[in-house]
């Protein structure tokens, strides 16, 4: 074994040498503090706020609606609470919409805030992982204050209809919230067109380090604070900022958006492995065909477990993951399989493998050629199988 | 999951992997919603020493380790010696397993017991054991 084939972008991304290199200016000279009344201090803010008018540009919004967070969990809570907080204190409303897709930092966040006294609703999808728009609509009332919807899964890729589902919360007076943390760099976000009122998105999916995210929050809508400090991001987000990391953000945010045009050769490559797994007897594509991140493959296999598919494939050398409950320290199947339908027994035997541009033809035949062996192995180990097997045989 | 050396020699290669066509007792526990189904299957000679053993296993890496290294413990030993297998034994084998993952030697202990049980009811010998009450099952 000689090959590495990293194919779990969905779960972090290096950091490009662009970015590092964006990022050593602030490492190596301008290490002030941006709230420091001193030259040192400028030079600091000046890269911060060039950062901000960057992304506002890469966004289509305004440098003002840019928040810094430490991340996309932090952008989530922030959004989530402070928002619900807000509207019950000024509008009397306690209602929050989400669906049953969304990730942990919106569901435990939404869970939290039921423990607060407020009342969340949490919509099913359909089978491609597709919010039921219906029973979205008729879950939005005048005591609705918040609809979170994520712009994209992280598991099953299903990339979701936001802007329609902003008119809906709109209708009502709600705010709406999206969590476009696999989002961005996969789809073309214009926040001048996209009606939302916040968005969160995270630097690690985009080639940016972890510890880096932002909360857009549009003119005009107050939320209340997370983390109360010092005055920083116009007194709404206490810290230091967080320099050499913003200006990575603004440097990869940048990339990601020329890099646009490059995704239908991701998305080719998905497609053919896609075609080629879902080729494997007994094996299905979980999620969208058709509205679908570029880089997401998510494949269930039956009869077999994706902890040890997983195993196998790591020591061939793939990076992939698994929605098998095995794999996760609380032992639950993914919670998203479940949402779409699919049994208990079968979530285990998926695997989710996310490519990205720097993922070559020659990665996706290794993955084509590496992964039947490995499903044949497990299968000949597995009572399921010999059981379907001699239950065949019986007909 | 990171795994011990033994725990990854097991799982990559298993000992004892099959089925065995005649068996004189066969267990089978766990669910596939909970994503961990083993079964043993045991050859029993007049002496009561178990002369060949063999497993399957749908789960993750530790579930097939741990159904493995039950294998190697029990083969060539009396039933009465293979009913004392315990789950601390399988682990201490493996070197080891992460906290989450201990539950798999439960489940590998359990297997043998159950392929002891249907041994017993196939040559009708009472049941002088606590047969384990698989409490994956919903």
């Amino acid at each position: 074994m000689s090959r590495f084939v990293y194919a779990d972008n969905a779960a972090t991304t290096p950091v490009s040498r662009e970015v590092i290199e964006a990022m050593n200016e602030a490492f190596v000279t301008a290490w002030g503090n941006p709230s420091s009344q001193h030259a040192k201090g400028y030079e600091a803010k000046e890269l911060v706020d060039s950062a901000r008018e960057s992304i506002a540009r890469t966004l289509g919004c305004l440098p003002a609606e840019i928040y810094f967070t430490s991340c996309g969990t932090e952008s989530d809570n922030w959004a989530i609470k402070g928002a619900a907080m807000r509207m019950r204190e000024k509008r009397g409303r306690t209602h929050i919409v989400t669906t049953k897709i969304e990730h942990h930092a919106v569901l435990h966040t939404c869970e939290a805030l039921e423990r607060e006294g407020f009342s969340v609703t949490y919509v099913n999808v359909d089978s491609d992982g597709l919010v039921k728009m219906d029973e979205l609509e008729a879950a939005i009332t005048e005591k609705t204050a918040l609809v979170a919807v994520m712009f994209a899964n992280n598991e099953i890729g299903t990339v979701e209809p936001i802007a329609k589902i902003c008119e809906l919360a709109h209708a009502k007076g709600a705010l709406m919230f999206t969590d476009a943390v696999q989002a961005v760099g996969n789809v073309d976000i214009n926040l001048r067109e996209l009606p939302v009122d916040m968005l969160a998105l995270s630097g690690h999916k985009i080639h940016a380090p972890k510890g880096i995210g932002l909360l857009f929050i549009r003119k005009g809508v107050v939320i209340n604070n997370l983390i109360d400090g010092g005055g920083q991001e116009k007194r709404k987000r206490g810290g230091t900022e967080n320099v050499p990391y913003i200006v990575g953000l603004a440097k990869a945010l940048e990339i990601a958006k020329e890099r646009l045009p490059e995704l239908d050769a991701v998305r080719r490559r998905r497609d053919r492995l896609i075609d080629e797994l879902t080729g494997i007897p007994y094996s299905k594509l979980n999620g969208s065909r058709t509205e679908r991140l570029p880089g997401n493959v998510n494949i269930g296999f039956e009869y077999i477990e994706g902890e040890s598919i997983l195993m196998w494939l790591d020591m061939a050398g793939i990076c992939a993951s698994t929605g098998s409950a095995c794999s996760s320290a609380s032992l639950d199947a993914s919670h998203v399989l479940l949402a779409i339908g699919v049994p208990h027994e079968k979530a285990h035997g998926s695997i989710r493998l996310s490519i990205s541009h720097d993922t070559t033809d020659e990665d996706i035949d290794y993955i084509i050629e590496t992964m039947p062996p490995i499903i044949e192995r497990l299968r000949e180990m597995s009572p399921l199988w010999e059981d379907m097997k001699r239950a065949l045989a019986v007909k | 999951m990171q795994y011990s050396e033994k725990v990854m020699d097991h799982f990559t290669h298993p000992r004892n992997v099959g089925e065995i066509e005649d068996a004189d007792g066969i267990g089978t526990v766990g669910n596939a919603k909970c994503g961990d189904i083993m079964r043993i299957y045991l050859k029993i000679d007049e002496n009561d020493v178990i002369t060949d053993c063999k497993f399957k296993t749908f789960g993750c890496g530790a579930a097939i380790a741990t159904s493995s290294m039950a294998t190697e413990l029990i083969k060539g030993h009396t039933v009465s010696e293979a009913l004392k297998l315990t789950n601390d034994v399988v682990v201490e084998a493996l070197e080891g397993l992460p906290p989450v993952k201990v539950h798999c030697s439960v489940l590998a202990e359990e297997a043998v017991k159950h392929a002891v049980a249907d041994y017993y009811n196939k040559i009708g010998r009472p049941l002088d054991f606590e047969l384990p009450v698989d409490d994956d099952e919903e």
